[in-house]
């Protein structure tokens, strides 16, 4: 079988496209998961025990089943379920709700245990100043647990960017989707994956770098 | 200022408060010493309700601390000082000072630097006012602690072995600003096993032993005729251990 390498070079700028939407959709779905991993963490340590039972189900639910299931719940089960029929770009809204409510409970995970990585002697002294649960977590907590945090969201937005092909199922064009519909019109398997596959490495690897200098500047300026 | 009467505190089986009355009146200074796991921490804690109390009745400043809608307000006016100091790392010490009077308080920020200021320069810090916690000494550390609590205007400061986690030559800076708050007129619950400063400004001396005050009095007596055998071994073992009386 003849392997048409020049392939690789026509299909970059298409291919390319979709690794912007894949980046797009990645940082959206980070962007909806730190919203409902800050709510779902602070609900999980509340002492109220419905908001900790609601948190524990949702956290559980999300990270003990597989993600395509959840995209195929979202996308094909969420319009008869809720009784609505599928806007126009469903499947953009469907890859950003099952992405994003996925990536809320792993860093819902990641807050809590930042949270209570935290001496408890703090929000002990919090308390003794007079500041309400809110305002110690809000004023004391949070600003302390964040630096801790950074590291572990970096690699959650490194496998939610990986994760975020299984969206191609459902015809959302990132890059993975792309890549199949070219090789659906040419027969070349070989040089389009590759090339799909190096693109991904290249984005994992920018971000990795990133990550890796921010956690250095982070170190040193250590505790603050 | 504050009542205690028959305080019991269980933590699940374990009944380590068995009964504690007390009365400590307006500007008295209290010296709480005691074995460790008699419950003096535990106590303390009680006063400003960071343990919820399993049965009895504290009442401070006329508030009654059972009443859980009023945590926040009993805490305003009940200052604590911790053994590792509890200084917020991410603010420097002005920072560490004024948070609670602006956001508990309502104060403004200008006239809480104003406040933290002057408390600063109060115990001798006026020149680390911008400095972070990492960058200062235990004594410092702890003294910017007690600035900490006393700009929230405290009606009374509670000591939790404030001394015992420095170093033998910072101990001193530290119950110096002790000493100057207690003659100003603060009443202070202090636990501390420093004799010294027990004798100079301690009014009473509360001796503690599982979970029950055993013996108080006046700091010359309990330390010079001490009725109760437990209170005589316990204050033979820690004079002759020579804990440095200042
Ligand atoms: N949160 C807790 N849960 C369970 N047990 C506790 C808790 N806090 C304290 N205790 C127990 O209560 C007892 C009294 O503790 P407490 O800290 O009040 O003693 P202490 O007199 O302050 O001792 P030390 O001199 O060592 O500080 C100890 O047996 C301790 O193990
Ligand atoms: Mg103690």
């Amino acid at each position: 079988m003849y392997i048409n390498w020049g392939l690789a070079f026509e299909s970059f700028p298409i291919l390319l496209q979709g690794a912007v939407v894949t980046l797009e959709l990645t940082a959206g779905a980070v962007a909806m998961g730190l919203v409902i991993g800050l709510i779902m963490s602070l609900a999980k340590l509340s002492s109220f025990r419905l908001l900790r039972l609601v948190a524990t189900v949702y956290i559980d639910f999300l990270r003990g089943t597989p993600l395509l299931v959840q995209l195929f719940i979202v996308y094909f089960a969420f319009p008869p379920l809720f009784g609505f029929s599928t806007p126009n770009k469903w499947e953009w809204i469907a890859a950003f709700l099952a992405l994003g409510m996925n990536s809320g409970a792993y860093i819902a995970e990641i807050f809590r245990a930042g949270i209570q990585s935290i001496d408890r002697g703090q929000t002990e002294a919090a308390r003794s100043l007079g500041m309400s649960h809110g305002q110690a977590m809000r004023y004391i907590i949070l600003p302390q647990a964040v630096k801790r945090v950074i590291p572990p969201l970096g690699n959650e937005f490194i496998a939610m960017l990986k994760d975020s092909s299984l969206v191609s199922i459902i015809t959302m064009e990132e890059l993975l989707y792309r890549g199949k519909i070219i090789v659906g019109r040419t027969a070349q398997p070989v040089p389009i994956y590759i090339e799909v596959a190096l693109m991904y490495l290249v984005m994992t690897l920018v971000i990795s770098r990133i990550l890796a200098v921010v956690e250095r500047r982070l170190a040193k300026s250590d505790i603050r | 200022m504050i009542y205690v009467k028959n305080l019991h505190k269980y933590f699940g089986k374990l009944e380590v408060l068995k009964g504690i009355d007390c009365h400590i009146r307006e500007k008295e200074v209290v010296v709480v010493i005691g074995p460790s796991g008699s419950g003096k921490s535990t106590f303390l804690r009680c006063l400003n309700k960071l343990e919820e109390l399993t049965d009895g009745e504290i009442v401070i400043d006329g508030i009654p601390l059972n009443s859980e809608t009023n945590v926040n307000a009993i805490r305003r006016e009940v200052g604590m000082v911790f053994q590792r100091f509890n200084l917020f790392p991410h603010m420097t010490a002005l920072e560490n000072v004024t948070l609670a009077p602006q956001i508990v308080r309502g104060v403004s920020k200008g006239e809480a630097e104003q406040i933290g200021l002057e408390l600063l320069r109060k115990v001798g810090l006026s020149d680390k006012a911008h400095e972070y916690p990492e960058r200062l000494s235990g004594g410092q550390q702890q003294r910017v602690a007690i600035a900490r609590a006393l700009a929230m205007k405290p009606k009374v400061m509670l000591f939790d072995e404030p001394t015992s986690a420095l170093d033998p030559e910072m101990v001193g800076e530290v119950l110096a600003v002790m000493k100057d708050l207690a003659r100003e007129g603060m009443t202070m619950v202090v636990v501390t096993h420093e004799m010294g400063f027990a004798r100079e400004v301690g009014d009473r001396v509360i001796f503690m032993d599982e979970g029950i005050i055993m013996e108080e009095g006046v700091p010359e007596d309990v330390f010079a005729n001490p009725r109760n055998p437990r209170t005589q071994s316990f204050l033979s073992k820690i004079l002759s251990v020579g804990v440095p009386s200042e």
